[in-house]
């Protein structure tokens, strides 16, 4: 069963409507998505071809309960058997690839789990990515906060002790400039320690600017690292370009930021191939900037609103736990963050094992952290969310649950320097 | 041995355990302190860092020399203005330099680390350098003005011991300064092989912070590093000194 994406508004004029399904149904009607548009930076870098290849060539039918045994009894974890322990192969052994990835997590990382919180400024977008309840077909309520609103917003947040936040946008340059997310990070450095950033993808003059600005970790999701199956997710607007996409945490990193994030969404394409794609991206790199701070995110695909229907397909809870403790193996100095996308149940198991960082007191939308964590009815106006979250709980919930499983959870880490 | 003291920085210890306050929790801080009978304790400033709440200050018992380090610091500039920020912290006057350009095996960067040190050393800090183990580099060290020197036995969080176990040695020869084997050591047994080749103090944390009992685990490294150091001082027997020697002495012949 593939995910029916394409869902009709009723508020779009005749002519919307038409484009919307023009663009759907009429591959040639869209742009190249390997093409880069104007102002978009190229910059020269191996690292893509690298993962590339590796990826296009991964046959992980391949792959037998011995390459696994055996990726499991080598000392340090080569590309090769990580293929191994992301393969269908690999199931059988997720309990003896949770004891190992458990280990290499508390070597780096001891008992210490990282406390974030991500702030959406904006849901406006110019991208039609056929998932997500922030494309700029779905009729939702639609939203930019002001520099007053998210110093409110911040405050709330900052009261309820969280340190480190992710400044969210929709990918909208018109709407959310550079310099409008600029100030934003301004006012963060005010009331946090860590200031990381999820926005569109920008040149690496840009990220410079926002990492002067107080902007030290940028995120981007790559979504699928398989082109093709990209091209028919996300069909309109700069989002579309999917090398500009590959090459951002790059450019991040010359721009000066201290580490960078990285991910596949699992569920939209072949996860087994996204996932090794994802773990070699940041390997690739890192091997190239090796100063720089990396770290996975694992998102799955959700339900979003005007399709409740959205699901993340073959990826289950234990596949899920097979892709993190692969990475965990091949990676063991990478940060893994999982967000409230996943269950607490899943989270308070997973923390165990391998990851390191979870978010908590989320909201996906815009302009509701009052009303959210203090429970008074707001009277100003709210945007909507970008997908459904699973896991509610405050930071004082998931602080306290943390403590309970016997880990450290910690509020920051970390020095702008 | 009652007067065999660490001195650092003109500053006397009894302890010869430096003790790591990251990766666990820092409510265990003062059992691991009280059962590791440790008087230095490092504190990452990134972690310090923090608002009231956390404050990994407030766990620290009295008495306890801080040591704060400058973990996060990509360069010298870097680890000079952690260093600075710590002492702004109220963290006191001792400083670990970590620099660190590898986020995947998190090994110091020699050089740079020399020049922090020679900078942090005249803004009058007592500078203990984390150093990988190269006798050229702890020379400059020394005279950059450093109070010890921390040659890494192995990877961070390792827990594989004492892997460059010859230069430390040679740094422990040739290095007047106190020689402290800071990262990689995961048992106590390691701990004690250190100190019984002359190791000044041991710093550990990750093989703490990974332990079943973490109270327990102290005390087992305290008496592993008493041990060691008192079978150093002691002179061990010559089947275990490096390089064996007849029973009967080879120049027994000699006339005059």
């Amino acid at each position: 069963m593939e995910n029916q994406f394409f869902v009709d508004s009723e508020h779009l004029t005749p002519a919307a409507l038409a484009k919307k399904h023009r663009i759907e149904n009429d591959p040639a009607s869209r742009k190249n998505h390997m093409e880069y548009l104007s102002g978009m930076e190229i910059i020269e870098s191996d690292v893509c071809s690298q993962v590339m290849a590796q990826m296009n060539s991964y046959d992980y039918s391949k792959y037998t309960a011995r390459d696994v045994r055996a990726a499991l009894e080598h000392t340090v974890c080569s590309i090769e058997d990580l293929k191994a322990l992301l393969s269908p192969a690999a199931e059988p052994f997720l309990e003896q690839m949770a004891e190992r990835a458990r280990l290499e997590t508390s070597k780096h990382f001891g008992n210490t789990v990282y406390l974030f919180t991500p702030l959406y400024i904006a849901n406006y977008c110019e991208n039609y990515c056929v998932y997500c309840g922030f494309n700029c077909y779905n009729h939702i309520k639609r939203m930019k906060l002001s520099m007053e609103q998210i110093e409110k917003e911040m405050k709330v947040i900052a009261d309820s002790g969280m340190e480190e936040i992710l400044i969210l946008t929709g990918e909208s340059r018109l709407q959310s400039n550079v310099e409008y997310i600029g100030e934003a990070c301004k006012l963060a450095r005010k009331y946090f320690r860590m200031v990381g950033l999820e926005i569109y993808p920008v040149n690496t003059d840009e990220y410079k600017y926002l990492h002067e600005c107080g902007a030290d970790y940028v995120t981007v999701f790559q979504e699928t690292y398989d082109t093709d199956k990209y091209e028919q997710l996300h069909l309109l607007g700069h989002k579309r370009v999917w090398p500009y996409r590959f090459d951002a945490q790059e450019r991040a990193l010359r721009g000066g930021m201290r580490g960078v994030a990285f991910s596949a969404l699992l569920g939209l394409s072949d996860f087994r191939k996204d996932a090794l794609a994802s773990a070699l991206h940041v390997y690739y790199l890192q091997r190239k900037y090796p100063h720089a701070e990396m770290s996975l995110s694992c998102p799955r695909l959700r339900p979003i609103i005007n399709n409740d229907k959205i699901n993340p397909l073959d990826v289950h809870e234990k596949q899920l736990c097979q892709i993190l403790c692969a990475y965990r193996i091949f990676l063991p100095f990478v940060g893994i963050t999982v967000s409230s996308r996943e269950s607490a149940e899943f989270r308070n198991g997973i923390v165990k094992i391998a990851a390191t960082k979870v978010s908590a007191g989320v909201s996906t939308g815009i302009g509701d952290h009052e009303s959210k964590y203090t429970g008074k009815e707001s009277d100003s106006i709210q945007g909507d969310e970008q997908f459904e979250i699973d896991d509610n709980r405050s930071l004082d919930k998931m602080y306290k649950d943390i403590e309970g499983e016997g880990l450290q959870p910690v509020l920051n880490d970390y020095l702008y320097v | 041995m009652n007067n065999d003291k660490l001195i650092i920085g003109g500053q006397e210890f009894n302890s010869r355990f430096i003790l790591g306050s990251g990766k666990y929790s820092m409510k265990l801080i003062e059992a691991a302190v009280k059962d590791a009978g440790a008087e230095i304790i490092t504190l990452a400033v990134r972690r310090a860092n923090t608002k009231e709440q956390e404050s990994i200050l407030d766990y620290i018992p009295e008495g306890i020399t801080l040591l704060p380090n400058t973990s996060g610091a990509r360069n010298a500039e870097e680890a000079v203005r952690i260093a600075r920020l710590a002492r702004e912290l109220g963290c006191g006057n001792f400083v670990k330099i970590e620099i660190m350009r590898d986020s995947k095996y998190l090994l110091p960067d020699n050089a740079e680390t020399i020049k922090a040190t020679e900078i942090l050393a005249k803004e009058g800090f007592v500078v203990m350098p984390y150093m990988y183990p190269d006798l050229n580099v702890a020379r400059d060290l020394v005279n950059a003005g450093a109070a010890s020197v921390m040659p890494l036995a192995s990877p961070i969080g390792s827990n594989k011991g004492l892997a460059t176990k010859e230069f430390i040695q040679i740094l422990i020869d040739e290095i007047d300064l106190p020689i402290i084997v800071d990262a990689g050591i995961g048992r106590p047994s390691q701990a004690c092989e250190a100190m019984e080749m002359g190791a000044a103090a041991i710093m550990a944390n990750t093989a703490l912070a990974t332990a079943g009992d973490l109270p327990m685990m102290a005390s087992a490294f305290k008496n592993a590093i008493e041990a060691g150091r008192k079978a150093y001082l002691a002179g061990l027997g010559r089947v275990l000194t490096r390089g064996a020697s007849a029973s009967d002495p080879l120049t027994g012949f000699l006339r005059d």
